[in-house]
């Protein structure tokens, strides 16, 4: 295949933010009529490698060939008439418009007095639609439509110019089996005119199915493009992995000491179902499951965020109730939340004061707030979690990802709970940093915290955790000591395999399929 | 049928159902309550109701379009003021002197013209700076009423010609000139918006910003081009309106924005842009002056139209919250 | 090295371009006119700017928060045209506790509907400026009110009197801007304000009880306006029914120039208070120039949109926006 010229091709590409070096050298090329996937955990560059390709950031160093023209894209638009495509995870559709507006959208044709050239759009829009096989009218209000069908939308939007390259960004995350089946018709249509596809997804099985070569990304490195049918998920699970972080299983064992929550038949809705649990002081429970497993919204009602619909939460053993986050953080429960950037910090505001604002009704002198204890309280975990800022003056939003997550730490850490909640803990943030939080999760449950971690990384999760609790679809499938846990039954738990609600349409999970999300 | 879509074709007949229920509330209470013998659905009566909502509805048409694009428009009561004056006051200059009736159409289009470039400063503005839609309109807001106090400091600007107040009397088909005038906005603006690229594009900025600019779309001229639409419809509105009475105080159109923007949010038509109706609106503009003589047919206070009208602004968006339904299980933040 | 300055004249521009603005028209007014220095002068456009500033601290509070109120002009009517009624009724002792409670009323409502139904806020305010404008009609009957007595009450103290050789208006105005910018500078609430503003999400993540502290803000706007009333009426000893109608946007447009965001999380009581000097030394400048009282409109405008553009071109580092 090497005398091909590839259809897009990135040579050398380094990409920096302030305080980090998001693609460090990244090279490789996707042929014409190759699917291409493209592998990395969260926080590994891909996104950050799109954003370049789609022309929303510009590579500080190196360059990208459209054919074999070298192309500097200074936005999305350009990106689009050189022939590269994004099928984005979030739609980019006005829903107010209609199938065939929104894939003609900045394109309508006209008439006289700038009129919509009605007919012609929707003969245009009738052709694409047929080879797509849809089912919908290109009348049809896109907000009306299934978000699957919004996805065809967006890809009948890609087939509308004369595509080299099309990516797409997790394309099956929100659809049915059969929708899928369609898709990869689509892809293989693709495939069969010339075009190169670039593929970025989570799930193994879709990869060995679909794709011809698989490239992997790991801190914002290449570390190379490996031929689909000559390796195998370890391979490309040993790519991503790497061994710079230590994700040994956890062997220490300390003391457990009382219960200090436990819950009871909680339910909520059909967020999650009849789920019972404990956690002691001195204890790392992990929580395991895909995303939409019911893990958020079991912290998020722990934390008085969501109403429980049936059951009791006890904390010391007693029964208790929690209206509101306040309640929850006066009994002594704290969340780290899973968005750091949403739901974590006022990004406008300096470091200080995010992290003192859950106790700032307690920081007072008189009415005020006792300014010099905020300072105390910030330079003592700054140190403690050595959070890099210039001062506490610093605004949030100005630190790099790990030391803002140190600050929301840290925010929880000086309340001293008894019970800690952390959501994702080291998601989308350096290697170097998600190191030094799980030592300090570990550290934390020795001082007898008891510590819910909620982690959709595999190696993570066995890495911290005392115990694992297994989720699949709302319900608890399994909970699992850290010496009975493997990686199978692991999988196999959370892909409900185990247990009466299996959907057997569903596909079957592999082990590096979960290690890779 | 999915419960969605009945919800939606609920929502978008709503205000066309409220604008009945007023009729039947009043007709039946006005049976009880009316001060005069009249009925309240008599024709004439209507008809009278729909010139008076004339002026704030060619106003809100206009608004609409700039709601619907993202923006908001709070300086169209100070440009419908300083149009009408343009048009008052161009009737008596020298240069237009000796040109008998035939000045008429050089003033409308003076003050159109205003009204035009008015609005392109405004959109200018909210263009090339990036500053609030908001922000830069209420600054407007200040700015155009100034001019207005300079024309004639504090003074009326009076200028009455028959020819014109016969014009603004006329009937036709029965409808008052201004209703034409309305009818025709109405028409030409849904066509606008539902059948040609702007006015698609428009949507589409309003909707969804970034997927607008990723598909080409040249985002800042569709909103200058907006804000001049509502600036020609704030002098249109003017113009109508004062070739019949023929006189402006300088104050004349404040709080006409804060009208305008009510009629528009009953009509449906969202704060964040992507959605809404020009017929919505129409309808809301009748509602509110329905509401206004209805109020006065039952012997109610005018005063208390107010105090309805607001509430009523208040108990839609709490409707139409309650309709898009929370549960239980929603995440308090 | 001009890249550079540029830079650094736009942070300080972002940071303290309001205070340089009034310092510099400070100067070109005394220069244009030697009166405008004049104690009895400078004493006299704060005292006329008391009864916008007053309202505008409350104001101050909403957008900090994220949320806006449009509402304070009628309300302020409402205030003025209740107390006037209330004096000839009840005597003023009662008048004014009675017409305080009326007006932290309708804060609270609005509170209510914004804070913990969660409302959209310009909509709420614009049909609360609507209603509270026909219940105050309701309330007169569409009649001026004036207090019969003139003379024989000590009711005109807050609007004409004078304590310590200085108006009485502005000494309310004063106490008031320092107790509410203490609070908000150094009260956990005043820092809860700030982070409902800035994120109201992270806000409820950390505890806090978001629409309580929207609910307040609106509560204390009210007492705000019922204070502006209360000079307004003592002053005039007599009002109309609009007594208050259009203040809402000159309001918001004195909170605006002294830097504070719509988006909420920014802001600051002493820069509102500079808003407000400004607004009303322009118009106290220009008249001593010798130009027409509707040139302050014009100027107005102006500096709204220049002190909000060079505020957010320091932000993105770009005079003008990218917008294509």
């Amino acid at each position: 295949m090497t005398d091909v010229r590839p259809a897009l091709s990135l040579d050398r590409i380094v990409k920096t933010f302030p305080g980090v070096r998001a693609l460090d050298d990244v090279s490789f090329s996707v042929l014409p009529g190759e699917v291409h996937a493209l592998m990395g955990e969260n926080g590994a560059g891909k996104s950050t490698l799109m954003k370049v390709l789609g022309g929303i950031h510009q590579p500080d160093e190196g360059q990208i060939i459209v054919g074999d023209q070298p192309v500097v894209m200074a936005s999305p638009l350009e990106a689009k008439s050189k022939g590269i495509v994004f099928i984005h995870q979030e739609l980019s559709l006005a829903a107010e418009l209609s199938v065939a507006e929104n894939i003609w959208l900045g394109e309508l044709p006209r008439k006289s007095f700038n009129r919509v050239d009605w007919p012609t759009l929707f003969t245009q829009t009738d052709a694409i639609l047929k080879k797509l096989s849809v089912r919908f009218d290109a009348r049809t209000k896109v907000g009306d439509l299934s978000i699957a069908n919004q996805q065809m939308v967006e890809i009948a939007r890609a087939l509308t110019v004369d595509a080299k390259a099309v990516i797409f960004d997790e394309p099956t995350a929100s659809l049915t089996d059969a929708e899928k089946v369609v898709l990869f018709d689509v892809i293989d249509d693709l495939k069969a005119h010339a075009v190169g596809i670039i593929y970025i997804s989570h799930r193994m099985e879709e990869i060995f199915k679909m794709t011809d070569r698989i490239s992997v990304l790991r801190d914002g490195q290449f570390r190379g493009t490996l031929t689909t049918s000559e390796t195998s998920d370890e391979d490309v699970t040993q790519l991503m992995i790497g061994r710079k972080l230590d994700l040994s299983r956890n062997e220490t064992h300390h003391e457990v000491g009382d219960t200090a929550i436990e819950v009871r038949g909680l339910s909520c809705g059909n967020l999650y179902k009849d789920v019972s649990f404990e956690v002691r002081r001195g204890e790392v429970v992990g929580f395991y499951g895909l995303v939409g497993a019911g893990r958020t919204e079991i912290a998020e009602t722990l934390f008085g965020l969501r109403e429980p619909t049936q059951g009791m939460i006890l904390l010391e053993g007693k029964e208790t109730s929690i209206r509101s986050s306040a309640d929850a953080i006066a009994r002594g429960i704290s969340l780290v939340p899973e968005d750091r950037k949403a739901q974590g910090l006022v990004l406008g505001m300096n470091c200080r004061d995010n992290m003192t604002l859950p106790q700032i009704d307690d920081l007072t002198a008189g009415p005020f707030v006792a300014e010099g204890s905020e300072v105390a309280i910030f330079d003592q975990y700054r140190d403690r979690l050595d959070i890099r800022t210039p001062g506490w003056k610093q605004l949030v939003g100005n630190l790099s990802g790990g030391n803002q997550q140190k600050i929301v730490i840290g925010k929880w850490l000086s309340m001293h709970p008894s019970v800690l909640i952390v959501d994702e803990p080291t998601r989308g943030i350096d290697v170097g940093s998600k190191a030094e939080i799980h030592n300090l999760i570990r550290e934390l449950a020795a001082h007898g915290y008891a510590v819910i971690v909620i982690s959709s990384e595999m190696p993570e999760i066995l890495h911290v955790s005392d115990r694992i609790i297994a989720m699949y679809n709302g319900n608890i499938m399994r909970t699992f000591t850290s010496d009975e846990v493997t990686e199978e039954n692991l999988i196999q738990a959370i892909s409900g395999i185990q247990g009466d609600q299996t959907p057997r349409s569903e596909m079957l999970m592999t082990h590096s399929d979960i290690t890779s999300t | 049928m999915r419960p969605d879509i009945f919800s939606t074709a609920l929502k978008r007949g709503a205000i066309w159902a409220f604008v009945v229920l007023e009729l039947i509330f009043f007709s039946i209470a006005g049976e009880f309550f009316a001060v005069t013998d009249k009925a309240f659905m008599d024709f004439d009566n209507m008809l009278l109701l729909l010139k008076q909502s004339a002026p704030i509805g060619i106003i809100a048409i206009g608004m609409t379009i700039v709601m619907i694009n993202g923006n908001i428009d709070l300086s169209v009561g100070a440009t419908f003021a300083l149009a009408a004056i343009v048009m008052l006051d161009a009737m008596t200059w020298p240069i237009f002197g000796g040109l008998g009736n035939a000045v008429i159409p050089f003033a409308w289009m003076l003050a159109l013209l205003t009204g035009v470039a008015l609005g392109a400063i405004n959109g200018l503005l909210v263009w090339k700076t990036g500053v609030d839609a908001f922000i830069v309109t209420l600054g407007a807001m200040l700015g155009y009423r100034g001019l207005v106090f300079m024309y004639n400091g504090e003074q009326p600007t009076s200028h009455l010609n028959w020819t014109l107040v016969d014009f603004a009397e006329a009937q036709f088909l029965g409808l008052h000139t201004a209703s034409w005038f309305l009818l025709a906005v109405t028409i030409v603006l849904w066509l606008v918006m539902t059948r040609t690229v702007h006015g698609r594009n428009a949507y589409a900025i309003g909707d969804n910003r970034e997927a607008a600019v990723n598909a080409g779309i040249r985002v800042g001229p569709h909103i200058m081009i907006n804000f001049m639409i509502v600036g020609f419809l704030a002098a249109l509105s003017a113009v109508v309106f004062y070739s019949e009475t023929g006189s402006v105080n300088p104050n004349d159109g404040a709080l006409f924005e804060l009208w305008a923007i009510t009629a528009v949010v009953l009509g449906g038509t969202k704060l964040t842009g992507g959605s809404g109706s020009i017929i919505a609106t129409l309808g809301g503009v009748i509602a509110i002056q329905l509401l206004r003589k209805g109020l006065g047919h039952i012997g109610a206070d005018t005063e208390t139209v107010n105090l309805v009208i607001g509430l009523i602004l208040i108990a839609v968006l709490f409707l139409d919250r309650q309709l898009n339904v929370r549960t239980r299980q929603t995440l308090r933040t | 090295m001009p890249n550079v300055s540029k830079e650094q004249i736009g942070s300080i521009l972002a940071r303290q371009g309001i205070l340089i603005a009034f310092v510099l028209f400070m100067i070109a007014f005394a220069l244009g006119n030697a009166r405008f220095l004049d104690p009895d002068n400078l004493m006299g456009v704060v005292r006329s700017s008391a009864i916008l500033g007053v309202m505008a601290l409350g104001v101050t509070f909403v957008v900090i928060s994220g949320n806006l109120d449009l509402s304070v002009g009628s309300m302020m009517s409402f205030s003025t045209i209740v107390v006037l009624d209330l004096h000839d009724k009840i005597g003023p002792e009662l008048a004014i506790p009675s017409m305080f409670a009326m007006t932290l009323c309708l804060g609270a409502f609005i509170g209510f509907l914004v804070g913990y139904l969660r409302l959209n806020s310009l909509i709420v305010t614009l049909g609360m400026l609507s209603a509270i404008h026909g219940l105050t009609l309701t309330y007169s009957g569409g009649q001026n009110m004036d207090i019969a007595d003139k003379e024989g009450t000590w009711f005109s103290v807050f609007g004409q009197g004078t304590a310590l050789g200085i108006p009485v208006p502005i000494l309310m105005f004063a106490l008031l801007a320092a107790v509410l910018g203490i609070i908000l500078a150094k009260t956990p609430f005043g820092r809860k304000v700030y982070a409902v503003g800035g994120n109201g999400v992270a806000a409820t993540f950390s505890g806090i009880r978001r629409a309580r502290i929207v609910f307040l803000c609106y509560l204390l706007s009210a007492f705000c306006v019922a204070t502006a009333g209360l000079i307004q009426a003592s002053r005039s000893m007599g009002s109309q029914n609009t007594v208050g109608q259009g203040l809402e946007l000159e309001v918001l447009a004195a909170v605006i120039l002294g830097g504070a965001s719509l988006l909420g999380g920014s802001g600051t009581v002493f820069k509102t208070v500079i808003g407000v000097l400004i607004l009303g030394f322009i118009q106290n400048g220009l008249l001593l120039m010798g130009l027409q009282f509707y040139v302050q409109f014009i100027v107005t405008w102006v500096i709204i949109i220049l002190a909000v553009w060079l505020d957010i071109a320091a932000k993105r580092g770009k005079l003008w926006s990218p917008i294509a």
